[in-house]
């Protein structure tokens, strides 16, 4: 698969024609600008912000803070999911429009951590109520830690097929059949 | 003014209602009878000599292995203008405690007695808006009571982990996506 970074670098000055695959631009495009919804719950929040600050930077991969569900790719759990929290947040990530990926960040957000045995008010792990592509270790994992969760999402993301036929899963909310073998 | 003095000062007016005092502690408190915290409360502040303008902390304890098994309610007052402290506190039954409220004595007391109210299930009469305030409105119980057993679920999420989820957790396994059964269409099925 030919890299196509080389055409931010002005290797193309002349009109010319490209060939590469509909998913490797797609999903390079997608990777590279995942747009987080800024939702920082607990202390872990305070390392998000540090990895959005200028020491670390997550502006070179086109990260950018936003303020609402509806322009956001990037869900980072930074911190305590209280089961009242839960509920808001399995509506935000609703709103959310697709693609839309979740990082679950720090031992609370992957699991309870702390709270996992005596925490009457924590949700035993946000995979409980959304889909989490990526898990971040830590109490809260240092700034490092978020940019390789970082890194290992876009991994998945360049490996995605666009175009396709989705799973029965999705079809079952129209009630027709998906299945990749009845559509392909 | 030296807490002995308060105490003595709370017992010139009130005679019996002040129930009991420990000047020994860290911070000297007197315990008041239930039905006569308001009257007190406002005492203190109004009252030149005493003039506790401040209520510091609103806070509840539960105590089932005293005899009689009990709440009590801890009041910490602050006094800026004479910048002297006091603390009072308030013994209930464990059943359907009831207290009258001091909202209207201190402000900051709505707050803290809805708190009392979401974790204690302590009834502020008079209060102007007894809801829960940290938990959700349909939570049922209050838990910081000593009897408080967790629930497995709380609207279909797990309040008490079972042994399940830690061995599926500990082997790496994903613990499913819970009463939500929503399964993200950009989760594409591969070849």
């Amino acid at each position: 698969m030919p890299e196509v970074s080389g055409l931010i670098q002005n290797k193309f000055g002349e009109e010319n024609v490209v060939f590469t695959t509909v998913d490797n631009i797609v999903n390079w495009a997608r990777k590279s600008s995942l747009w987080p919804m800024t939702f920082g719950l607990a202390c872990c929040a305070i390392e998000m912000m540090a990895t959005g600050a200028s020491r670390y930077d997550w502006d070179r991969f086109g990260m950018i803070p936003r303020g609402t569900p509806r322009q956001s790719d990037l869900m980072i759990v930074a911190g305590t999911v209280t089961l009242k929290m839960a509920t808001r947040l399995k509506r935000l990530y609703e709103q959310m429009p697709e693609p839309k990926y979740v990082i679950s960040m720090g031992s609370c957000a992957n699991n309870g951590g702390p709270y996992w045995r005596f925490g009457y008010h924590v949700l035993k792990g946000v995979d409980e109520v959304v889909p989490v592509d990526v898990y971040v270790p830590g109490c809260p994992p240092r700034p490092e830690a978020l940019l390789y969760g970082v890194m290992k999402l876009q991994e998945k993301i360049q490996e995605d097929h666009v175009l396709r036929r989705k799973g029965d899963t999705l079809g079952s909310l129209a009630g027709a059949s998906m299945a990749p073998e009845a559509t392909r | 003014m030296h807490p002995a003095d308060v105490h003595q000062r709370l017992g010139a007016q009130f005679g019996e209602r002040i129930t009991a005092f420990q000047a020994e502690a860290l911070q000297p408190w007197a315990v008041v009878a239930a039905e006569a915290i308001a009257d007190v409360a406002a005492f203190c502040r109004s009252d030149a000599e005493l003039t506790f303008d401040n209520l510091m902390c609103l806070s509840a304890v539960d105590y089932p292995k005293e005899t009689p098994p009990r709440l009590e309610l801890v009041y910490h007052l602050w006094s800026y203008r004479h910048a002297h402290g006091f603390v009072l506190k308030v013994h209930l039954p464990r059943e359907s405690p009831s207290v009258r409220t001091v909202e209207n004595v201190w402000g900051v007391a709505n707050w803290h007695e809805r708190e009392a109210y979401d974790l204690f299930g302590i009834t502020f009469t008079g209060h102007s808006d007894l809801r829960r305030i940290l938990l959700p409105d349909d939570w049922i119980g209050h838990p910081l009571r000593k009897d408080w057993v967790d629930p497995d679920f709380y609207n279909g999420m797990h309040v008490k982990p079972t042994s399940q989820m830690a061995e599926r957790s500990m082997a790496g396994e994903k613990i499913g996506i819970g009463p939500f059964d929503f399964t993200p269409p950009n989760r594409h099925v591969e070849d």
